[in-house]
């Protein structure tokens, strides 16, 4: 184990911990812009400079490893002088729209810049202007928000495996595009959009969706697969306008296209809203009361059950539902009807 | 699953077969990638080139049906150089001497022969997966979904005892559940043979137990297998049948036969949040919610349960699908108060009663977590891997059992010279029902194919994206083809999402005589131009 100081508080880490871990540990709140602890550590936005005694510049403390005896100032009037000169410079080459970015709220450059009060900035000049038209039904990208905090590039080729976008050029020039500008070939998991700390990536289908303001979210279970991933579901009055995941899920905020993307059958017009009943072979559904309906339901089974026996019925519960539907549902069977015809989908 | 995805990332080996993990289970083939990126070695044995082959240290390119002649000729090799884990065999397994010896003839020669697999790619397999400390077997319905489904599940997990790889961490026998809640809807009884809990319907005291809880007089006999449902529909023995959120119209193979047995019922019933291919087939349609609308859990393929949380009110007149079945169930008998809901808190806590795995689990502990079963008391964690100290069989012994090799029951022949195999798509899921409702995924993935390899393209006269006419003995579709070599010479792909073009109208439904599994991952076609 490894003793060090920040801020006159001795804190205890494992070997190979950072800095920036080690301070977190002690609940100190350093910014970043381009650090997940899912990802390795880059040392990109700088923002988490601290000072280190023996030090002679101040280092990044994502990519310093933690040592024992050493002392750590987190916040220095010189730090927060520095901290603010590199968001005045993100500022500088930003379009500053947040009264309509799709990311307001929920934005870390939009925090910074509050929290370090920057009403106008001393490096106004050129700004960078990437026109891109996205063809893709999932991703918007609107390049001139990018802070090149690079969470993208890495997310896609550390955590995905697919590598569909990197760097290009340099300086004022830089951006995050396909290798070599090609078509993108992406699986549109959006673990991307969820890392990026601006506007500059989004879903397509929250375009002009309510941002934060009045929406509701609810922790749940994605119903796709049976890898069982934490999703929010984020709505507004009766319908889900965004899904997302937690980071410190047991599926680390990773999710799939289905999963982040595959939520508009929820709100679908083709949903079944009224009981409907056939009441000849070969005849047109009529629509019925629900007890009508339940009560038509019900006496049918009963009537085959009288006739033939309790196993001439037979049902199929779901692997899509519930386990309390699927118990009371193989219960009606069992208890009430009095059959063990039941069963589901496993096998399909 | 024996263990837990988040496992995964600590394999030293992995062997994935029968599971297009990246497409399928997307989440945990990131695990899957992470154990690769830490240095793992992975083995696929998949017919087809899918996305995980890139990750792979070695790709077993078998072919279709023969998946337990490659697991047996691996275990054959790991034998022949003395790589078993004597240690594990010897005191926690039975049956490992006849065992042995039904593995003789399966020689890595014999297996080169009949699955095509190279025999030194065999060997190699054999000392991947024997020499690593830890190493997990991860298959799905591309080990399940044949007529020797069972055999193949038994030969996976013989692989596992024959190497000490289970019952210990990030190791394990690893089925990928492919639904939400197959998990779930298996553990509550949802099967013809048990009651919640996996006790059986046959065994008079856990009957006896039921009839108390149930408060009913309750049937010894065994139900009828849904795959068997078809055929007793058919014969006019089952007259009645209510399918809940389900599709079976479109997802059972040989679609045409079973939508013949639907039409021949007295009375069908279907409860869903679609008009469902099913659904049009119904007497009675009653709409239920979408899970953004319910309250309830869902248990995924490594145990957990979670909570299910209603987030929005439902359209029009759809009712929650607890009090659907409640209100069923109480006007079939006559009995019960009309007008009192269910509650969720409290029918999960009814089946913790009546299941041990279960009884430490509560909505009050999944409102601030997620719990893998067995968690017996309230105090419990739950259970990363299962069988640390005993298997669930007298004894505390698992068992080894012989598989013979057993040939899939349609082959390709003169007429129909291909190998058809099915499965789904990264963007689109089971039916389609919710997935081509969503702008996006439909807008990537509109419409069907099916994949030929280019040199059957070349043979006759094919270029990508023509359409052909794909028929068996059972039936015929119209479709584009997608000339890849994701699929090897004389196999041919289609996913099973789109009823326009649905590949069960193609599939075999030859069953498993054990399990009751339809064979949907092998069966012959043949190919002809438009």
């Amino acid at each position: 184990m490894i003793n060090l100081t920040i801020d006159d508080k001795q804190i205890e880490v494992a070997e190979g911990a950072t800095v920036l871990e080690a301070a977190r540990k002690l609940n100190i709140d350093i910014p970043t812009l381009c650090h997940d602890p899912r990802l390795k550590p880059y040392g990109a936005c700088r923002l988490c400079i601290v000072e280190i005694g023996g030090m002679a510049k101040p280092v990044t403390s994502c990519t310093t490893p933690a040592t024992n005896g050493m002392v750590v100032k987190t916040n220095t009037a010189k730090l927060y002088r520095l901290r603010k000169t590199t968001v005045e410079l993100l500022l500088s080459d930003h379009p500053n729209d947040c009264m309509t970015c799709i990311g307001t709220g929920d934005c870390k450059l939009q925090e910074l810049a509050y929290a370090y009060g920057i009403r106008e900035n001393r490096f106004q000049g050129a700004m960078r202007d990437h026109n891109r038209v996205d063809v893709n039904p999932f991703i918007t990208r609107e390049q001139n928000k990018c802070v090149m905090c690079g969470l993208c590039v890495r997310v896609c080729e550390e955590v995905q495996g697919v590598g569909a976008i990197g760097y290009a050029e340099r300086g004022f020039e830089a951006k995050v595009i396909p290798p070599f500008g090609h078509d993108l070939k992406c699986e549109f998991c959006g673990q991307c959009v969820s890392v990026c700390p601006t506007g500059a990536l989004s879903g397509r289908l929250w375009s002009g969706k309510p941002r934060m303001a009045g929406v509701k979210f609810t922790d749940t279970t994605c119903t796709y697969c049976g890898c069982g991933c934490n999703i929010t579901l984020r709505s507004t009055g009766d319908q889900v306008i965004r899904i997302d995941s937690k980071p410190d899920s047991h599926n680390r905020g990773w999710l799939c296209v289905k999963g982040r993307f595959g939520f508009e059958f929820i709100n679908s017009a083709d949903r079944l809203t009224t009981p409907l009943i056939r009441r000849q072979k070969g005849g047109e559904f009529e629509q019925a009361t629900w007890d009508e309906a339940y009560d038509y339901v019900a006496k049918r089974l009963s009537e085959i059950k009288d006739k033939h026996g309790a196993d001439a019925l037979g049902g199929l519960c779901s692997a899509r539902c519930t386990n309390e539907e699927n118990y009371l549902f193989q219960k009606m069977f069992r208890a009430r009807i009095g059959t063990n015809n039941v069963d589901h989908c496993a096998r399909y | 699953m024996t263990n837990s995805v988040a496992e995964i990332a600590e394999n030293e080996a992995l062997f994935v077969i029968g599971s297009n993990t990246t497409e399928n289970h997307p989440i945990i083939a990131l695990r899957m990638k992470e154990a690769v990126a830490n240095g793992a070695q992975l083995i696929v044995a998949d017919p087809r080139r899918i996305p995980l082959v890139k990750f792979a240290t070695l790709w077993l390119r078998h072919r279709p049906g023969t998946d337990a002649v490659l697991l047996n000729a691996i275990m054959n090799a790991i034998l022949a150089e003395g790589l078993e884990d004597k240690d594990f065999i010897a005191n926690r397994t039975e049956g490992y001497d006849e065992f042995v010896k039904s593995l003789e003839t399966f020689t890595p020669e014999y297996g080169q022969e009949i699955t095509g697999v190279s025999a030194e790619d065999i060997r190699k397999a054999a000392r991947i997966f024997a020499s690593a400390k830890n190493a997990g077997l991860y298959y799905a319905m591309g080990i399940t979904q044949h007529v020797m489904g069972t055999n193949n599940v038994h030969a996976v997990g013989n692989l596992a005892m024959l190497t000490g790889n289970v019952g210990k961490r990030a190791a394990g026998v690893n089925p990928l559940r492919g639904q939400n809640n197959v998990q779930g809807a298996c553990d509550m009884g949802g099967l013809p043979n048990v009651y919640p809990g996996y006790q059986k319907v046959d065994d008079p005291a856990v009957k006896a137990k039921f009839e108390q809880a149930w408060g009913k007089p309750l049937s010894a006999k065994i139900g009828l297998p849904a795959t068997e449902m078809t055929g007793a529909m058919l014969s006019g023995h089952l007259k009645g049948l209510y399918v809940f959120g389900e599709n079976p119209a479109l997802s059972d193979p040989n679609t045409s036969h079973s939508v013949k047995a639907f039409e021949n019922l007295e009375f069908l019933v279907v409860q869903d949040i679609f008009m469902t291919e099913t659904a049009k087939l119904a007497d009675v349609v009653l709409p239920g919610v979408s899970f953004a609308e319910k309250e309830g859990t869902f248990t995924s393929s490594e145990r957990r349960v979670q909570r299910v949380r209603k987030a929005i009110n439902s359209p029009g007149n759809a009712q929650l699908d607890l009090d659907i079945i409640d209100q069923i169930s109480k006007r079939i008998e006559g009995q019960g108060n009309l007008s009192e809901k269910p509650d969720p808190a409290a029918i999960f806590a009814e089946v913790a009663a009546l299941w041990p795995a279960l009884a430490g689990v509560s909505y009050a502990r999944l409102e601030k977590e997620s719990l893998q079963w067995p968690c017996p008391t309230a105090d419990h964690p739950g259970t990363e891997f299962l069988f640390s100290e005993n298997f669930s069989r007298e004894g505390g012994k698992a068992l080894f059992t012989s598989v013979p090799f057993v040939a899939s029951k349609e082959l390709p022949d003169k007429e129909y010279p291909y190998v058809l195999t099915t499965g789904r798509e990264l963007f689109h899921y089971h039916t389609g029902t919710q997935t081509r409702r969503s702008s996006g995924l439909n807008a990537v993935a509109p419409e069907a194919f099916v994949e030929v390899n280019p040199v059957d393209a070349e043979g006759m006269g094919l270029v990508d994206g023509q359409k052909l006419t794909v028929s068996s003995r059972r039936g015929s579709i119209s479709l584009k083809a997608r000339v890849s070599d994701i699929v090897p010479p004389q196999v041919v792909f289609i996913p099973f999402h789109y009823s326009e073009a649905a590949a069960n109208l193609l599939t075999s439904d030859a069953m498993d005589p054990i399990c009751k599994i339809m064979e949907a991952k092998v069966c012959a076609v043949k190919l002809e131009l438009q």
